[in-house]
């Protein structure tokens, strides 16, 4: 057995997991990995909140234009096909369930799918959202992608969450380097483990976790 | 009302008035009217309510805005970033108010103010503290909360091109939040980098029509060769 994934592994394993045809957001950080290994074949379009269907990869050199920025600020390209939109739109895509799949980052994921990715809830931070409500309810699938434990060994997938909410009951996998877990109506599933087992974890973790078979 | 056509941004800004409610486009630096903020911040007009996505980064424009203490209150939905500290230290010394806003309930709230909806319910923020003081409602199992429309005394907007209609193009990203605070203000003031005749623009392409815009302000400066409009190609 080989030991966990590390980010890039991970970020292939997402991308191999997102259908043919689906409309994506990957959100900020981590996420934006993922849009490394998708390949032509899957046919997969990507959307950002600040009005872009159709994002290509980030812009190098000569290709860097202040007007085409993807949600982190980023200067990005548009692919073939792409389409620009204002907020009102951009949003009435997640909104309105519309988007097959977005990837998030999170702080804490209950047993139920609630997500806290916004706010530590520190009583000195300046609360900050971005689109990240919208897009955490909106998306036909919530997909988190993170690390399963914290610097000082605590398990980020919770009964409940103790950061303040997100979105409640929106994630429906998590992606971590150790596992992948499937969130639904019945629980915590693991779908598979990497350099661990389903034993192991359940040790480390205090939400009940259901073996895929 | 006869349309504003003018040179001059300094004359553009005129309109505000203290207290003032003022929508400003912009998603980072795309789309920012930055000359028209930058004409604000000549002025002395203060205790403005600005409504932006951001709440200013580095030391130009809207974060200067707010440290030079134009501004009584920010709504948005992203206040924190890694060189907004201008805004960092006037909210933590009082200076500034903040209203926390989802991001698509921001866009909302603001096409709802521009286009005559006295509210809407959405799942976004619902269970969330966003929602804290809110009414919320269960519709077909799926909670929601209310949410007010936002409307300005005065837009400030970039587009990249307009004709003599007041009709705006956008390029890019940078159309984000111009479209819907254009139709959400009294009086619209939109930066363009240059105005061209009617019949200049095709009118399938119209991102904003005239009708949601007052005053048109021309900055020039650089664009990219491929938006570089016919009749200056021409000259």
């Amino acid at each position: 057995m080989s030991g966990t994934l590390d980010r890039q592994a991970l970020a292939a394993l997402i991308a191999k997991d997102i259908a043919p045809g689906s409309y994506v957001n990957l959100g900020i950080g981590q996420p934006t990995l993922v849009s490394d290994y998708l390949t032509a074949d899957q046919d997969v379009t990507l959307h950002t909140e600040n009005g872009l269907l159709g994002m290509g990869p980030a812009a190098q050199g000569d290709e860097i234009d202040e007007d085409l920025i993807n949600a982190g600020k980023i200067p990005v390209t548009e692919v073939p096909g792409a389409s620009f939109f204002h907020h009102a739109d951009s949003f009435a895509m997640m909104r309105g369930g519309h988007l097959d799949v977005c990837v998030m980052g999170a702080f804490q994921v209950s047993a139920t799918g609630d997500l806290a990715n916004w706010h530590t809830g520190a009583p000195d931070a300046i609360p900050a959202v971005g689109g990240a409500m919208d897009l955490a309810v909106g998306a036909k699938e919530t997909w988190v992608m993170m690390n399963l434990f914290t610097k000082t060994g605590e398990a980020k997938i919770v009964p409940e969450c103790t950061y303040p909410l997100t979105g409640p009951g929106c994630v429906s996998r998590v992606y971590t380097e150790c596992a992948v877990f499937l969130i639904d109506d019945q629980g915590v599933t693991v779908r598979e483990t990497f350099g661990t087992t389903v034993e192991e974890l359940a040790e480390r973790m205090s939400v009940p976790l259901r073996s895929l078979d | 009302m006869p349309k504003h056509f003018l040179d001059d941004v300094d004359e553009a800004v005129a309109c505000v008035r203290d207290g003032d409610t003022v929508l400003i486009g912009g998603f980072g630096k795309a789309g920012q009217p930055v000359e028209l903020i930058e004409a604000l911040l000549r002025t002395d007009v203060k205790d403005l309510t600005v409504v932006n996505n951001n709440a200013g980064n580095g030391d130009e424009g809207l974060a200067l805005l707010i440290a030079e203490g134009h501004v009584q209150k920010m709504i948005c939905s992203f206040p924190r970033q890694s060189d907004s500290w201008h805004f960092d230290k006037a909210y933590r010394e009082g200076r500034v108010q903040l209203e926390v806003v989802p991001q698509g309930s921001l866009a909302e709230r603001i096409r709802a103010g521009g286009a005559g909806i006295g509210g809407f319910f959405t799942p976004t923020g619902y269970g969330t503290p966003l929602a804290e003081g809110k009414e919320t409602r269960v519709i077909d199992g799926r909670g929601y909360v209310l949410e007010t429309p936002i409307r300005g005394d005065v837009a400030l907007i970039k587009a990249l091109r307009a004709d003599r209609a007041g009709n705006l193009v956008y390029r890019k990203t940078a159309r984000n939040f111009g479209p819907i605070m254009a139709t959400a203000a009294a009086h619209t003031v939109a930066q363009v980098h240059d105005v061209v005749p009617l019949g200049g623009l095709d009118p399938e392409n119209i991102a904003t029509p005239g009708i949601f815009v007052q005053t048109i302000v021309t900055v020039g400066g650089p664009v990219a060769p491929e938006t570089t409009p016919e009749h200056e190609e021409e000259q």
